[in-house]
């Protein structure tokens, strides 16, 4: 026991206590309080294990750096791990967990790694586990498990993540990070302008070093001073957001923030768990506040040592104490305050400041409040097997400390200088200078970014100062928001009395001292000295070389001790050795928050055609296309996908079927100049194409590789129907987009994407004449008066003297004679109900996807499998189609060499040798004999084809028909490692004249 | 995120816009030989400094446009509709703070 509540002081509600456990123990805490401020109020001291030693590790901090305190949070699938006590707002019925240790924090098994420290060094894993053995992955693979179990941070869920989260889009003129002196002020001045303001803060309370008051004195008052400026900022529609922490900084003044919505809610109802917020601003203005930092000495990693700044927090803002006899090592002015607000809450304390020359007035001031002062003196060594109990101390000479006598302490307090948090402005690869005299990494100017940064975040550590730098960067950004010229802002200043004196690690020539950086990861000052006389002598080495700064805390308190150590190492200075890169997120942040609603079905759209309930009334099961369902087949009774597309593809060959083909693009192509456009777009002659007319069209791409293919239907002079595949409508827009806005922007051509204003029915089968002239009566479906390839609109019959516009085609995907009829969407349910009766009048059913691409394949008709982007017009047997007498997107690149080879792969039927056998699609085509290498080429679609009573396909074979024709090869699947004899045919297997499409 | 200003429809996120390739270059003609072909195709400078691009406003009014983006800090330059006709009537701006002061 060593922390207590102290009986008043503090912005906790007294009047709410909450009640939580702590490893299944109940304990209470106050409103306002923190996990960490509860648990160190009730005398816990060891609150965690480290990662790789298993010590026990307790409060270090009271914010974002914490880098011992880390716990779980809640039970079952929410359970959150590597959560900072220090920031986990308390909340009644909240569930605490300690981590990374068996059975629990206080009692450890896994601490016998401790006493193998000294075979546990930098760079353990890498030298104990390349080249063990001749072999390597396998073994090493054997002792990871190992490992895994024994390091490891705390268990996640592995159940899916009930929370819901959202992600919400603002605008603001400026935002304001921070809400500290700095910050507060800032946001006064802009919104008092009527500058539309966001103050964002990552903790629960607005204030930042006011709450702990650290801040000291305000206009008379800091406490007022805040509560007036909160109400000021209210009045004048400044949006504050408290829990809200301001992770990323990206361009063109855009900020990713999280803020957490019920985290500290008992019963959240309907709000989300977290807000992933993105705010775009014209300015931003950073006033984010410094970390302090420690300095090393031997052991300060017990319980009990903590940050100078931290230990007066728990007494000023939580009203906790965190011992009863602390003394703290300073090397600046600073460490006073913090020792003054310890002495005044009763706390005996004594001060170790390392400089020979004290800053008279304020060390005068510390000793009126009761506070013990020495001079020249330094912590050595802490003294306590699981926490704290007493501190042995120096005498700083010479960078050496030279033994004095042991204090009894139970804190011990670090003051060892000010980290600015300059990560939001790193983000944009800016890179933070050294600051000899300041002591301390600092980002003077901001560049082009539209960023301020005032307060301690840039550089300027005393109150007075912090509070005119809020009010500069408030000015500058009115200015910068007004389109006014304006000035950088004032560089880093101090007026602390006596300059810090860096100390970074206290050695004692009289023994050997474990000192750490990084209490989480176990990285000690020993760590980078060995990692440097091992040739790792750059900062992004030893961070990887030594983990350090890879914990949860991102090295936010050790890493500038760390730098310090290897420049002086390798010689040189800080500035020298630069510190490493910082990368967005500032702190954690839930995957769950970054994706929002975005997951399940919101994950991408699902696109129905307009007859989807006509589809579901017949009992149709859909398949996923790109992000459309389309129908794939209509069961009957216990069918299953292969009967009913068998069933499907018989009765369109003998009678009739009607399918839904409104996936297909469609893009309207007018204007004068619209026939010779489609002439340059396809690859086949358009420019004659006469009115009343549909075309098949092969477009190339640039590289002369095929791209899509399609019909277009010519309805008027300057009115073309494109059709697209399904696949290719967004694609083909845009690349015709492309052309008329950067390549051709002469042309007069406008073209529309139409894909979702019409649906469309095929209707195929020799009975096709038969249901289209009963159902269209307005047109004359007579071969003569429709031939092959004609286009003609008309007026469907539905039922009492309701018609339908329609628009159709004499077209044949499936080598029956066939129609595609088209209506605007709206009409598509009643259409799909007229043809329906007709068709199944006719004895014909509706089909799907499955039954057409049967058929397809019987006629050696290509779809995507075919066109898969590697293929040229000759290589799929439609070479003869492209015109020798114009010129065409695609057709000089075409002439290549390589693409025009007699021996590429070209398109072939298949036929299994055997009767009966089948193939897979994606089979790799050998000739006989062989078995290994790329083969002749492969199989891209496979069928069970009721025409030929056999598995027929569709693939490619170097040389061709040509070469092959009626020869046999092995189709080869590696992955089930199958072997088929296949023979080489025709592509067209059926009725290979058209002569059923025709007449 | 970078955030561009089309001319038509005013600041936008560039998650409404997609990437459509290199401005600079200049496709031949038709009927040009293959080795012009080839050069437009294929061939592409990856400039350290300011480039000029194409994007286009997918999520907005479809137009291209041409964006002259600074390639290491994304500075946007200016932003002007690629199709000439389009972008004599819509009047040709620069990005960010400019427009507004002028409408103001």
């Amino acid at each position: 026991m060593s922390g207590y509540r102290l009986p008043k002081g503090g912005h906790i509600d007294r009047s709410r206590a909450l009640s939580f456990t702590w490893d299944d123990t109940r304990y209470m805490g106050f409103a306002g309080d923190t996990v960490a401020s509860a648990l160190m109020a009730r005398g816990e001291r060891i609150l965690g294990r480290s990662f790789k030693y298993h010590r026990p590790r307790g409060i270090m901090s009271a914010g974002v750096e914490e880098s011992g305190a880390v716990v779980s949070l809640g039970k079952g699938p929410t359970r959150v791990t590597n959560v900072k006590a220090t920031q986990a707002e308390l909340v009644q019925g909240l569930d605490v967990w300690g981590q990374n240790s068996w059975p629990s924090v206080r009692m450890d098994f896994g601490s016998v790694n401790n006493l193998m420290g000294r075979f546990f060094g930098a760079g353990f894993y890498y030298k104990t586990f390349f080249g063990i053995t001749g072999k390597g992955t396998w073994e090493w693979m054997q002792f990871e498990k190992v490992i895994r179990k024994a390091a490891g941070m705390g268990r996640a869920s592995d159940k899916p993540d009930p929370d819901e989260y959202e992600i919400v889009h603002d605008h603001c003129d400026v935002l304001v990070v921070g809400s500290g002196p700095a910050g507060l002020n800032a946001a006064s001045v802009l919104a008092s302008q009527g500058v539309d303001v966001i103050l964002a803060e990552q903790d629960f309370a607005i204030g930042g070093t006011i709450l702990s008051g650290l801040s000291g004195d305000i206009e008379g008052d800091a406490q007022a001073w805040l509560t007036g400026k909160v109400a000021e900022l209210n009045d004048n529609g400044v949006r504050i957001w408290p829990r809200t922490t301001a992770f990323g900084l990206y361009d063109h003044g855009v900020v990713g923030l999280i803020e957490r919505v019920t985290d500290h809610v008992e019963r959240p109802g309907d709000l989300p768990r977290e807000r992933f917020r993105i705010v775009r601003a014209q300015r931003i203005i950073l006033a984010t506040g410094a970390v302090e930092r420690p300095f090393a000495f031997g052991d300060n990693d017990r319980p009990g040592v903590m940050l100078a700044s931290a230990a007066a927090t728990y007494v000023g803002r939580y009203g906790v104490a965190p011992g009863k006899r602390a003394v703290l090592g300073v090397n600046n002015d600073s460490g006073y305050a913090s020792a003054m607000i310890l002495a005044e809450a009763g706390i005996e304390t004594t001060v170790l400041d390392a400089r020979e020359s004290l800053p008279r007035e304020t060390s005068e001031r510390a000793r009126a409040a009761g506070v013990e002062v020495h001079a020249g003196r330094v912590p050595v060594q802490a003294v306590g097997a699981r926490s704290v109990r007493a501190l042995d101390t120096g005498r700083w000479r010479n960078e050496r400390a030279l033994a004095e006598d042991r204090i009894d302490c139970d804190v011990i307090g670090v003051a060892g200088g000010w980290t600015p948090v300059m990560h939001l402005i790193s983000h944009k690869g800016i890179k933070p200078v050294w600051q000899e005299d300041l002591t301390a990494f600092v980002v003077e100017d901001p560049g082009m970014e539209p960023v301020g940064i005032a307060g301690s975040a840039a550089g300027q550590f005393d109150t007075a100062s912090v509070l005119k730098a809020g009010i500069k960067a408030g000015e500058e950004a009115l200015r910068a928001v007004q389109g006014k010229k304006h000035r950088p802002l004032p560089g880093p200043l101090s007026d602390w009395e006596a300059p810090l004196e860096p100390v970074w690690e206290i050695t004692d020539p009289g023994r050997k001292l474990k000192s750490f950086i990084d209490p989480q990861h176990d990285v000690t000052t020993s760590d980078v000295r060995l990692a440097h006389s091992e040739g790792y002598v750059s900062v992004e080495h030893l961070k990887r070389y030594t983990t350090l700064g890879m914990a949860t805390d991102q090295g936010k308190m050790g890493n500038v001790i760390g730098l310090a150590l290897m420049a002086e190492e390798s010689g040189s200075t800080i500035a020298e050795t630069g510190t490493t890169t910082f990368r967005p997120p500032y702190t954690p942040v839930s995957i769950g928050a970054l994706a929002g609603d975005e997951r399940g079905t919101h994950w991408r759209p699902t696109r129905h055609t307009p007859m989807r309930a006509e589809h579901e009334k017949l009992g149709c099961e859909f398949v996923d296309a790109g992000f459309w369902k389309r129908s794939w087949y209509y069961p009957q009774g216990s069918e299953g996908l292969a009967e009913a597309a068998m069933r499907e593809t018989k009765i369109v060959r003998g009678s009739v079927g009607m399918v839904d083909v409104s996936t297909l693009g469609k893009i309207m192509v007018q204007g004068p100049d619209a026939a010779e456009f489609l002439n340059r777009v396809y690859s086949n002659p358009f420019a004659k194409l006469p009115i009343g007319k549909a075309r098949y069209g092969l477009m190339l791409r640039d590289d002369g590789i095929v791209f899509d293919d399609g019909t277009t239907w010519r309805l008027s002079e300057t009115d073309f129907f494109m059709t697209t595949t399904t696949a290719n409508a967004g694609p083909v827009m845009l690349h015709l987009a492309n052309l008329l806005q950067t390549r051709w922007p002469d042309m007069k051509v406008h073209i529309t994407s139409v894909s979702d204003h019409w649906g469309g029915l095929a209707v195929a089968g020799p009975k096709a004449r038969e249901v289209l002239d009963a159902a269209i009566p307005d047109i004359d479906f007579d071969d003569e008066a429709f031939p092959f390839m004609g286009v003609r609109q008309g007026h469907l019959r539905c039922g009492q003297g309701q018609d339908i516009p329609v628009m159709t085609a004499r077209l044949s995907f499936s080598g029956e004679m066939a129609w595609e009829v088209m209506a605007p969407a709206d009409y598509c349910p009643a259409m799909f109900d007229a043809l329906l009766t007709r068709v199944t009048a006719a004895g014909g059913v509706p089909y799907g996807l499955e039954a057409m691409d049967c058929m397809r394949v019987e006629k050696g008709h290509v779809t995507g499998r075919e066109l898969d982007g590697r293929t040229t017009a000759d290589d799929i047997g439609l070479g003869m189609m492209a015109s020798k007498k114009k010129h065409y997107v695609g057709r000089v690149l075409a002439a290549r060499p390589d693409l025009v080879r007699e021996d590429r792969p070209r398109l072939v039927g298949l036929i299994p040798v055997e009767q009966g056998a089948r193939f897979k699609a994606g089979s790799i085509l050998f000739p006989p004999g062989e078995k290994t290498g790329h083969g002749l080429g492969h199989v891209s679609s496979i069928a069970d084809s009721p025409m030929l009573g056999s598995w027929i396909g569709l693939g490619f074979v170097s040389g061709g028909l040509a070469e092959w024709d009626g020869k046999e090869i092995t189709a080869e699947n590696p992955v089930d490692g199958e072997s088929t004899a296949v023979r080489v045919v025709s592509a067209h297997f059926f009725d290979p004249k058209g002569e059923r499409m025709h007449g | 995120m970078i955030r561009i200003n089309c001319p038509f429809c005013g600041m936008r996120d560039h998650t409404e816009f997609t990437y459509e390739g290199d401005a600079t270059v200049k496709y031949p003609e038709l009927d040009a030989p293959e080795d012009k072909w080839f050069n437009a195709v294929f061939l592409r400078d990856n400039p350290r400094g300011w480039h000029r691009e194409y994007w286009r406003h997918a999520f907005g009014c479809g137009l291209f446009l041409e964006v002259t983006r600074h390639t290491v800090t994304h500075e946007i330059k200016s932003v002007k509709v690629a199709h000439p006709g389009i972008a004599e009537v819509l009047a040709p701006t620069d990005a960010g703070s400019e427009t507004e002061e002028a409408e103001a």
